[in-house]
């Protein structure tokens, strides 16, 4: 029983650890190129937020897996060895992209983070209720975004469906039954996946209404970012966020 | 290219409760909700706020300098407004 | 009123070291010199964000990235703030920033040098963040209102900037043998471009006298080179690393040091555009702004839809 909690703590600290942290690196790519000023501190701000999360996710697995580091885990792991969704790792695309990507994570992170502050976990429920503080405005500033844009001018609306046509076929792994998704019942007393996701239906069709875009299911691939099976995008990723600790192997900066 | 220039909005905060909101500057946003936002992503950076108000600048009326002497100076000569100009006895102490 | 008498009392108000506030009465030229001076500083604010976020992605450790991000973010706060504080003067961000695009403007020179490892991100925080508030710290006391304050708020949030350099630099110093070499490497290439962002020696340079008379500036250019040598030699020293300068010396008599002479030469070319990034900064902050054009005019259309359907 003890062991399988601890699994569970695991897989659920990693998976969100892994989001957080590779979602924050693509918006932390935005860094200096945003569309206006006030618009690229205000995504910076969110991507500090995320990595800041991915350092309380990471260094909380890292205890379960015998006293690794926050560092230990995001430098010195492979591809296999991830375990975000697929579409967190993919490329920025346009504005449009972003915010529409960031808006279904948002929407599934808010109704995430609302049933883990309830896990008898002290530790996952700390940082749970640290990240609901800063996922509320990020829920709130992409959903405003995605609607802006979308009934925004002819060229935005066509720019969204660009970006729909994007995003869309990586939201089936945010609601996928699976196991790491599932056995969160032994962290969480009655916790039920299918809440998580009518909660994000709920959300994500609000929004897309306004937004003048479809919220139709379609048949989704099963994707298993949450497995280590990723994209090509995440070798790249890596390459580019390891190259140092692997480079100099004995340094420390 | 039609308008791609957000208007300016004036920006005060109010650092704690008890406080008065202050000018801490400006900001472009495309409507008021929105510089509310950015004015909390802008200004906000450090915990120095707990309140914001944004203003259109367009709306600020502001005095003219060159009425400063009428404005201003009429109520330097009223000393008799201001506790020094009284005297106390020292022994009543402090009032 | 007449404009002697105008004159006469704004260079009384500057005398008597009273600010100057966006609506009193100004000379066109006071108001012209500021505008170009804050733009050119919040263009060096925006531009520099480049060089160094060129490196969050490779941050070597979670701790370095956030605080990497957030420098740069506050860089971005700080051009915001300086804008703002250049369109109180009538300037609108807008023509400034095609200014900036189309080469009108300028922004100093450092940020035209490439970042080629995380030593220059040290580098960077050390010495062009030391020399920048060298610069600023005395820029709190300009004239000019909303640009002191801005000043002012820019100096309190850079104070971690230096640091986070500096802790930098020394745990690279006192680290491997490829860290110091690397960090030494970013001293010899960042050193004299540091030197150079004070601007020509006083003799040569067009705008200085105008804008020490007008107390837009506070301090000579030499003035703050000098202070800048003076407080950072000893920072080397600690490191242990070697500024690249054979002429190098401290000066018992004067108290200050002494050093080589400055290449001008380098110095004027890049910044005619001719420097190692010029292109590709100026690029990228183009890019930036073309690309989000229809997300402006998008925001802009559906705040005018909003407020249509509150009046129907």
């Amino acid at each position: 029983m003890e062991q399988e909690k601890q699994k569970a703590a695991l897989n659920l600290s990693l998976v969100m650890g892994d989001n957080a942290l590779i979602l924050g690196h693509r918006l932390s790519e935005w860094c200096g190129h945003g569309p206006i000023l006030e618009q690229d501190i205000a995504l910076s701000n969110i991507a500090l937020d995320l990595i800041g999360q991915a350092r309380l996710w990471l260094s909380h697995a890292g205890k379960l897996q015998g006293g690794k580091s926050e560092d230990d885990l995001a430098y010195h792991r492979d591809v296999f060895d991830f375990h975000n969704f697929q579409m967190v790792e993919t490329p920025n695309g346009h504005w449009g992209t972003t915010l529409l990507r960031q808006f279904v994570y948002d929407a599934w992170h808010h109704a995430m983070l609302q049933k883990l502050v309830l896990a008898q976990d002290e530790d996952i429920a700390g940082i749970a209720r640290k990240s609901l503080k800063e996922v509320n405005y990020h829920l709130r500033w992409s959903s405003e975004w995605v609607i802006r844009l979308g009934d925004g001018t002819e060229e935005s609306g066509a720019k969204m469906q660009e970006a729909y046509a994007d995003v869309w076929p990586y939201v089936g792994e945010l609601l996928q039954k699976d196991t790491w998704l599932t056995e969160l019942e032994q962290l969480i007393p009655g916790f039920q996946a299918d809440e998580i996701i009518s909660l994000w239906w709920k959300t994500v069709r609000e929004v897309f209404s306004q937004a003048n875009l479809s919220s139709e299911p379609m048949d989704w691939l099963y994707r298993k970012g949450h497995l280590g099976h990723h994209t090509e995008h995440l070798g790249y990723i890596l390459a580019e966020m390891q190259f140092l600790p692997r480079a100099y192997p004995d340094a420390t900066w | 290219m039609s308008n791609q220039n957000w208007p300016l909005f004036e920006v005060f905060i109010r650092s704690k409760n008890g406080l008065s909101h202050k000018h801490v500057g400006s900001l472009h946003a495309a409507d008021a909700p929105m510089a509310i936002e950015n004015a909390r992503d802008v200004y906000c950076r450090r915990n120095e706020g707990v309140s914001i108000w944004v203003v259109p600048s367009t709306q600020i009326v502001a005095s003219d300098p060159e009425d400063a002497e009428a404005l201003y100076e009429p109520a330097k000569d009223k000393i008799y407004r201001h506790p020094t100009f009284y005297t106390v006895p020292d022994e009543v102490g402090h009032m | 009123m007449e404009t002697t008498t105008l004159e006469h009392r704004f260079n009384q108000k500057i005398e008597r070291e009273e600010k100057i506030e966006p609506k009193d009465w100004m000379p066109d030229d006071y108001r012209k010199n500021n505008i170009r001076q804050i733009s050119q500083h919040a263009h060096s604010e925006i531009v520099g964000m480049l060089p160094e976020a060129n490196w969050i992605t490779r941050a070597p450790s979670l701790r370095r990235k956030v605080a990497l991000l957030a420098k740069v973010q506050d860089e971005a706060g700080h051009g915001l703030y300086l804008y703002s504080a250049a369109e109180t003067l009538g300037a609108g961000r807008d023509e400034m920033i095609d200014d900036l695009h189309s080469g009108k403007a300028k922004y100093s020179s450092i940020f035209n040098y490439p970042t080629t490892t995380w030593a220059d991100i040290g580098a960077i925080g050390w010495l062009v963040d030391g020399a920048a508030i060298t610069n600023q710290v005395a820029l709190c006391r300009t004239s000019y209102g909303p640009y002191a304050r801005a000043m002012v708020k820019i100096c309190k949030e850079e104070s971690f900037h230096q640091r986070q350099g500096y802790e930098i630099m020394c745990a690279m110093a006192f680290g491997t043998p490829e860290q110091k070499a690397m960090a030494q490497d970013a001293l010899n290439r960042w050193w004299w471009p540091s030197l150079m962002m004070f601007g020509p020696t006083d003799s040569d340079s067009v705008h200085s006298q105008k804008s020490m008379d007008w107390k837009i500036k506070r301090y000579s250019n030499d003035e703050l080179r000098q202070e800048f040598v003076d407080k950072t030699v000893a920072q080397a020293e600690y490191l242990g690393l070697t500024i690249p300068d054979p002429d190098l010396k401290y000066n018992e008599e004067t108290g200050h040091y002494t050093f080589g002479e400055i290449d001008w030469k380098e110095f004027y070319q890049v910044i005619s555009g001719n420097g190692p990034c010029n292109k590709e900064r100026i690029e990228a902050r183009r890019k930036a702004h073309e690309d989000g054009a229809w997300v402006r005019e998008a925001a802009n259309a559906f705040a005018q839809k909003r407020a249509n359907q509150q009046v129907a």
